[in-house]
């Protein structure tokens, strides 16, 4: 399993793929609205991506739950494990 | 031996795994069909959820408000497929201003805009696509019961009475043509449409209570069932129909 930091840096890169935000700005305590910008559809595509990269699955439902970067890595990490 | 084997079968609405539009397609290939699909907008995320099918299936862009996308779809369709034997609708939208309780208030734009692509749009898909059906087909559309009012529904609603008028108007006109047109009016089922109508979860309590089978509001496959069915052999002589895939809410009163 990947570490939080991998984690972490792995969604960096998928957000800045799909939203073209830089993937430095993609830290623990943004949120994903309010910092970064990011409406639900392409947060969808966020955790569809992510679903992929991590081997995981995140229901539709909890998305809206994911409030910070924070939030989505440690939901991937227990997703994972 | 699939219910839709051989069948060419256009797919459009897959927006995210919960589209009706996306299990519609996945069952249309498990009955053996060959599936091609239209997205909107997000291209990128169609393509990835298209990924999570059964079988890859090419993804193409419509907007149905764009008339050169209407245009260029027969051409682009037959660069997949050879013709089509049947189209799915799987499409509405209307600005946040026609829906959540300010009916009262709401501009005809944004009227127009709900009633262009949701229900005038089973029109414009229809005939862009009616050159790839020579021997006739099978066009399913999916409807919201409109025969009475739904809190934070509004114009949408009104959007779902045109569609349902606009199928049984192409079911005359194309019969002769042998194009069955018909409706599943499904329960509802949170998707990225359904989560855009404020006080949605209303509907949750209500299906609960009312409908006799039971309805969940996470399963979107019921309806699809629907759909696929509409889309075999096994409606010949059905079409202005609509058929409620709702856990039978439509038949009780209280
Ligand atoms: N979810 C429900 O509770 C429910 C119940 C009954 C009927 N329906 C109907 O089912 C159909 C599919 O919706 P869904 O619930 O699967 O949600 P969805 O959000 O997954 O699908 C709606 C689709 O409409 C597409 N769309 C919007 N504007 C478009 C345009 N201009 N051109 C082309 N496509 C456009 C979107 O891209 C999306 O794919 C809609 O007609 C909806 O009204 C939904």
């Amino acid at each position: 399993m990947a570490s939080t930091e991998e984690i972490r840096s792995g969604l960096a890169e998928i957000v800045n793929e799909i939203t073209g935000v830089p993937a430095d700005d993609v830290q623990m305590e943004k949120s994903f609205t309010d910092d970064l910008d990011i409406d639900s559809l392409s947060m969808i595509e966020v955790v569809v991506a992510a679903e992929e990269k991590f081997g995981v699955k995140i229901p539709e439902d909890e998305v809206q739950n994911l409030a910070t970067v924070s939030d989505a890595v440690s939901y991937i990490e227990k997703a994972g494990s | 031996m699939g219910i839709l084997d051989g069948k060419r079968i256009l797919v459009t609405g897959v927006l995210t795994e919960a589209s009706f539009a996306f299990h519609a397609a996945k069952l249309a290939q498990n009955e053996g069909a060959t599936v091609v699909l239209t997205g909107f907008g997000r291209m990128s995320l169609v393509e990835r959820v298209a990924n999570r099918l059964p079988k890859p299936a090419p993804v193409l862009e419509l907007d149905v408000q764009n008339d050169e996308h209407l245009d260029t779809l027969a051409g682009r369709v037959r660069e997949e497929v050879d013709g089509l034997d049947g189209v799915v609708h799987s499409i509405a939208f209307a600005p946040q201003s026609a829906l959540g309780g300010a009916f009262l208030d709401t501009s005809f734009e944004d009227v127009s805009t709900a009633v262009h692509v949701s229900a005038y749009s089973l029109k414009s898909l229809t005939m862009a696509t009616l050159p790839l059906m020579p021997d006739g087909g099978s066009v399913v559309g999916m409807d919201f019961d409109a025969q009475v009012a739904w809190s934070g529904y509004d114009w949408m609603g009104v959007a779902k009475a045109g569609l349902e008028s606009t199928a049984r108007y192409l079911a005359k006109y194309l019969g002769e043509r042998r194009i069955r047109v018909n409706l599943v009016s499904a329960g509802p089922v949170k998707t990225m449409a359904a989560r855009s109508i404020p006080g949605f979860d209303e509907f949750e309590s209500a299906w609960d209570t009312r409908a006799p089978l039971g309805w969940d509001l996470n399963d979107p496959e019921p309806a699809a069932r629907g759909v696929v069915a509409l889309l075999s052999d096994w409606f010949p002589k059905t079409t202005g129909e609509i058929v409620h895939v709702d856990g039978g809410f439509h038949a009780i009163g209280a």
